[in-house]
């Protein structure tokens, strides 16, 4: 018998809390064990790629790694001052053992990005670094004047710096000089952040157009008897059970100059033979062909959350005098503004990170931020740029769950 | 109260007929004529047409054939909207994103009512159901009866002549249904609201109504007062579904006024009044209730041997399963008085009832 | 018939090989008829002489798998067909396998490899089997007679020669063109490209059409575009535009003024799982007579001098004189603009950031 004041006990004598604590944790560790294989999936396949993609924004040893006494050297040169046999003779040391270990042209390729024409300046200097004596400023620039030059001594400093701003800077269209400051790019390189807005843009307008497209749709599967809107619903779900690919390319053959729908266009004397509509390889088609192929991610959220709302809220406005319209507005809308939200979500960040799509019909003007980060993965192998361009899309869409979280709430999401 | 004509009735329903196949009727030619302030119960069982009749009055769904009528004029093409029928639902329909002050302001805000005299109302409706205090919750943080309350306040807070309840008290535990039973019943004394109420519950329909409107098959099989449906059942569908009713089965030997003289299937003759039991030679159904059976009745009519099958002790009688006229099924309830005698299982005694205790009904 | 010789011939092989150490290489090309021809040329010689297998796998140009491999340590390929700037910055970054020329056989007549191949072939990592070239074609239905075009500049002339124009979605070859278009001479192309108002001067003439402008990626897209009537005229590569005339009777014209041409080059992934099967493969399908076969499947020239003095007819129609299809024919030959490998080592960062920002302008 325990007194009032002292703690509980149970029968045995250990007092409840304990007790209690310890069944609770049997019960958390099985949760966990269950939960772990997914928990150590997830980390491995999501989480460490992502961190990893998003390190590498930042993070370029290459120069410090394969050049370490010319990056040593570098620290302590101002970009404004003059170049010193220091700096010269640390690089042509560098250069001789990176030519022998054949690392010289990933020197050469990084450095070329900041200034273009240095590639065969590494790669041609490092060819005779081995027979260069001292001095070895004037070594250098014998063998080209560029080495003469500070701007190639301040793309070096660049870099020579393992953790940089650059590449973060430059998918926003930034750049980053040798002095520290920062820059906007000149006019004729400035691209992602217009790529940015013509992703967010072409995002909100499928967006929309799912949610005017699949709201309808979504109603009519709520409402209809079992068996109709089980039909309906494979109809829905049928392009999921098709490729991407074959959809994208069918609505090629739709669109195209030459298509379906510009012949039908010519038949029924629309347009002419000579104009044709351009529907597709430009941003109409993408808008076209992304609508369609993300109709489904709306329907589904919006059919789950509707069919939850059973019809008598709408009959019990109408009893108390609300017209149709009235009853919708006020009454269903608003029970299935959650579903709104999860499909809106969907849709929009599926979207946003869209890109076989576009680069199938997008033409120039249907190119989306993906398609850049695709083509510095595939063919400009900047790796660096490629994850910074995905970190400024994750910050969009981070920021994009915030104003959801904030507008509509994120336990109000439902999905199925 | 027990009739209401045609011509006075506040809703009508006129030859109504309603199929959603076009193959069976759901509802069956339905003549109903409903006072003003009556408070009008649909029972029966599930798929008997009641809840269509409901749905139809409120304009849910349209009438295959005839006329509906709400003072006097015809509300087929009416839509829902312009009828002015307040209604409560089975699970309520309280708007889960607005408030209880929001939810009753509904029905006030799309007829463009000023907003000082929404409030005004609004705070009478609650103050009518005792919820005044709960005008800034979310129907989600009320318990079921508190939300059964708000949804009889919004159904009202409008002012209708006519409201529609189904099953509104079909969610809530036995002690609660009891209480608010009661609840609506006073509210419908206090305000003189003519009331619709659809229940498959026949103690409520008791409880509750002016009159009972029993349905089966599509069909009215009764309207009457609740004691007249009780006492006075006339046909075998309404005796059962009514009460507890102990039934006989036989052929009907002789009729004198209104004392029919029945030849029970399991041997003996029974005299029984004869409500709707057809001519000499017909069969028919005879329905006695177990409390007015006799036990241990020296003389008196329709005396007959009986064995005690079963006893359940229940406080304030005890129900007892006999034998009677090759019966097994025979049900008696004995009052607990102190005078009464214990019957023990497997006894044989008598029992006996009254002529006009005994009803002679259809065949079914 | 022929298809039951083949198996027995593939089976005898394969049990000959058994013997000897059999093994099997995966070799990626660019697919479509150019890599049927190697097949034809090279995979089934070697297959039938030495019993070793070989995976023909396709992909779309680049380094970048190349370089995923290398970098994850998972090498797969063991030998791959790339563009010659590829073989020169894979062989720089460390990414490729250095090849000894002297592998190479000698010519018929005995002259040496590093002699028998056209200057440049030999690179430190990589070994030219072909000369490719980027022209323009056009639909012959749209434009006959003396409304055809001849030149470069027709192809940027909209008003006279009207319709859309198809172009590879890249600056090279694009900017070449334009400034060869825009009257700079084939042999000062580069030379201007090379400062600031050059490129000014290339964009600026690229200004002229891009609204007008269908964009391709794959080799396979521009002889599509073209029979589709997505395209008036188009860029392209020279031997897919030949297979669509050659093989499936398509109404399309080569037009060869300011062509660009490039060599096709045989690398092998540093750390290849096969390399020195690889390495047997490269010096068999780059002997002479398999880069003269080759000729005869597709309309690519061979790397070698004493290969091209083979060049037969198309393998399915004698009346085609091969000779006459290939970028190096003297009469195509004539403002032909070599790629230079080194300036797009260069620039083509710079160059392609300047490309995305004007497209998407």
């Amino acid at each position: 018998m325990s007194d009032a004041t002292g703690p509980i006990v149970t029968a045995d004598g250990v007092p409840l809390k304990r007790k209690l604590a310890q069944a609770m944790f049997r019960s958390r560790a099985r949760a966990f064990g269950l939960a772990l294989p997914l928990l150590a999936f997830i980390i491995v396949a999501f989480i460490i790629p992502i961190v990893t993609l998003l390190y590498r924004g930042v993070h370029d040893p290459r120069f410090a790694e394969i050049m370490p006494r010319t990056t040593a050297v570098m620290q302590n040169w101002e970009p404004t001052s003059p170049v010193t046999e220091e700096m010269a003779a640390a690089l042509v040391a560098d250069m001789v053992v990176a030519r022998k270990n054949r690392t010289i042209g990933q020197v050469a390729t990084r450095v070329n990005r900041e200034l273009p024409g240095t590639r065969s300046l590494f790669t041609s200097t490092a060819r005779k670094a081995k027979k260069m004596k001292p001095p070895y400023l004037e070594a250098l620039i014998k063998k080209d004047r560029k080495w003469g030059d500070n701007a190639t001594w301040q793309a070096i400093k660049i870099t020579a710096k393992t953790y940089t701003p650059a590449y973060l800077l430059q998918a926003v269209d930034l750049k980053y000089n040798a002095d520290g400051s920062i820059t906007r790019q000149p006019e004729r390189f400035r691209i992602y952040m217009k790529l940015l807005v013509r992703t967010m843009r072409i995002s909100l307008i499928v967006t929309l157009a799912t949610l005017v497209l699949g709201y309808p749709v979504a109603y009519l599967l709520s409402t209809l008897p079992v068996r109709s809107s089980n039909m309906l619903l494979i109809l829905v779900l049928l392009p999921f059970w098709t490729s991407l690919l074959v959809r994208t390319t069918s609505w090629i053959a739709i669109l195209q100059s030459e298509g379906v729908l510009n012949n039908l266009f010519v038949l029924f004397g629309i347009t002419t033979d000579q104009q044709r509509f351009s529907m597709i390889y430009n941003e109409t088609g993408v808008l076209i062909a992304m609508t369609h192929i993300l109709l489904p991610f709306m329907i589904l959220p919006l059919y789950s959350v509707m069919k939850t709302i059973p019809p008598s809220y709408v009959r019990a406005a109408k009893s108390m005098g609300a017209r149709p319209a009235t009853a919708f507005w006020r009454v269903y809308f608003p029970q299935s503004v959650p579903g709104i939200g999860a499909g809106a979500l969907l849709v929009f960040i599926l979207a946003i990170g869209y890109y076989i799509t576009p680069a199938l019909v997008g033409g120039e003007d249907g190119q989306m931020i993906s398609n850049m980060i695709d083509f510095h993965m595939r063919k400009s192998l900047n790796w660096n740029l490629a994850a910074a361009l995905g970190a400024v899309l994750l910050v969009v869409v981070l920021f994009f769950f915030w104003l959801y979280d904030r507008l509509v709430g994120i336990d109000n999401m439902k999905l199925g | 109260m027990s009739t209401v004509s045609k011509e006075d009735g506040f809703v009508v329903f006129d030859h109504v007929q309603k199929s959603y196949d076009g193959e069976t009727l759901v509802v069956k030619d339905l003549n109903l004529a409903i006072g003003k302030g009556e408070f009008l119960t649909m029972l029966g069982p599930s798929g008997s047409g009641k809840t269509t009749c409901l749905m139809m009055l409120a304009g849910f769904e349209t009438a295959t054939h005839g006329d509906i009528l709400l003072g006097g004029k015809p509300i087929n093409n009416i839509p829902p909207h312009k009828r002015g029928i307040g209604m409560v639902f089975q699970n309520y329909a309280l708007f889960p994103h607005m408030t209880v002050g929001e939810n009753l302001s509904f029905p006030l805000e799309v007829r463009k009512m000023g907003k000082a005299e929404r409030e005004e109302k609004v705070r009478n409706a609650l103050d009518m159901v005792q919820m005044g205090d709960f005008i800034n919750r979310r129907p989600a943080q009320l318990s079921g009866g508190q939300q059964q309350r708000i949804a009889l306040a919004r159904s009202l807070v409008f002012e209708p002549d006519l409201v529609l309840m189904d099953e509104p008290l079909g969610a809530l535990d036995k002690q609660l249904r009891e209480h608010m039973q009661y609840e609506i019943k006073h509210l419908h004394d206090r305000l003189g609201v003519t009331v619709v109420y659809v229940t498959h519950d026949q103690s409520e329909a008791l409880t509750m109504s002016d009159r009972v409107a029993v349905f089966d098959d599509g069909v009215i099989q009764q309207l009457a007062t609740p004691d007249d449906l009780y006492e006075r059942p006339e046909n075998a569908f309404v005796a059962q579904f009514i009460g507890e009713n102990n039934r006989l089965v036989g052929v009907v030997r002789d009729i004198s006024g209104d004392v029919a003289t029945v030849e029970v299937d399991g041997g003996g003759v029974v005299t029984a009044k004869a409500v709707n039991c057809g001519d000499v030679g017909g069969r028919t159904t005879l329905s006695i209730r177990p409390e007015r059976v006799k036990v241990g009745a020296d003389d008196g009519p329709n005396r007959t041997d009986a064995e005690v099958l079963e006893l359940i002790y229940l406080g304030d009688h005890i129900r007892c399963r006999m034998r009677v006229l090759g019966n097994d099924e025979f049900i008696v309830k004995i009052p607990n008085a102190a005078d009464n005698k214990r019957l023990v299982v497997g006894e044989k005694t008598t029992v006996g009832w009254e002529t006009e205790d005994c009803r002679a009904l259809d065949a079914s | 018939m022929m298809i039951k010789k083949l198996i027995a011939g593939v089976a005898v092989s394969a049990l000959l090989a058994g013997a000897a150490t059999a093994g099997t290489i995966t070799v990626v090309s660019w697919g479509g008829a150019y890599t049927k021809s190697q097949v034809e040329a090279y995979h089934k010689p070697w297959m039938a002489k030495t019993g070793n297998k070989i995976i023909s796998e396709d992909y779309n140009g680049g380094l970048s798998e190349v370089k995923s491999q290398v970098e994850a340590g998972n090498v797969t390929w063991d030998l791959v067909d790339v563009e010659m700037s590829d073989a020169v910055r894979g062989c720089d970054e460390g990414l490729l396998e250095p090849i000894d020329p002297a592998i190479l056989p000698p010519a018929p007549d005995g002259t040496p490899a590093t002699e028998d191949f056209i200057p440049g072939a030999i690179t430190d990592c990589g070994v030219a089997n072909i000369v490719w070239s980027t022209i323009y074609a056009y639909d012959t239905t749209k434009f006959k007679g003396d409304n055809a075009p001849r030149t470069i500049a027709d192809f940027f002339d909209i008003k006279k020669f009207p319709g859309k124009r198809g172009m590879r979605k890249t600056p090279k070859a694009n900017l070449e063109m334009a400034l060869a278009a825009d009257g700079v001479p084939s042999d000062q192309i580069y030379k201007v490209l090379g400062t600031p108002e050059g490129v000014d001067r290339a964009f600026a003439k690229l200004d002229q059409i891009k609204n007008d402008v269908v964009w391709w990626e794959a080799g396979a897209q521009p002889p599509q575009l073209l029979a589709d009537g997505e395209v008036a005229m188009t860029t392209a590569y020279n031997g897919r535009i030949f297979n669509a005339v050659a093989a499936e009777k398509k109404p399309f014209k080569i037009i060869w003024d300011a062509q660009i041409f490039d060599f096709d080059v045989w690398v092998i992934p540093k750390g290849a799982p096969h390399k020195d099967l690889a390495m047997d493969f490269l010096a068999f399908s780059t002997a002479t007579q398999q880069l003269a076969n080759q000729a005869s499947w597709i309309s690519y020239g061979p790397a070698r001098k004493s290969a091209n003095k083979l060049i037969g007819t198309y393998h399915s129609d004698p009346s085609i004189d091969m000779k006459a299809q290939m970028p190096t024919a003297p009469d195509n030959f004539k403002t032909a603009i070599q790629n230079d490998f080194e300036f797009w080592a260069d620039h083509q960062d710079e160059l392609n950031d300047r490309f995305n920002a004007w497209l998407a302008k």
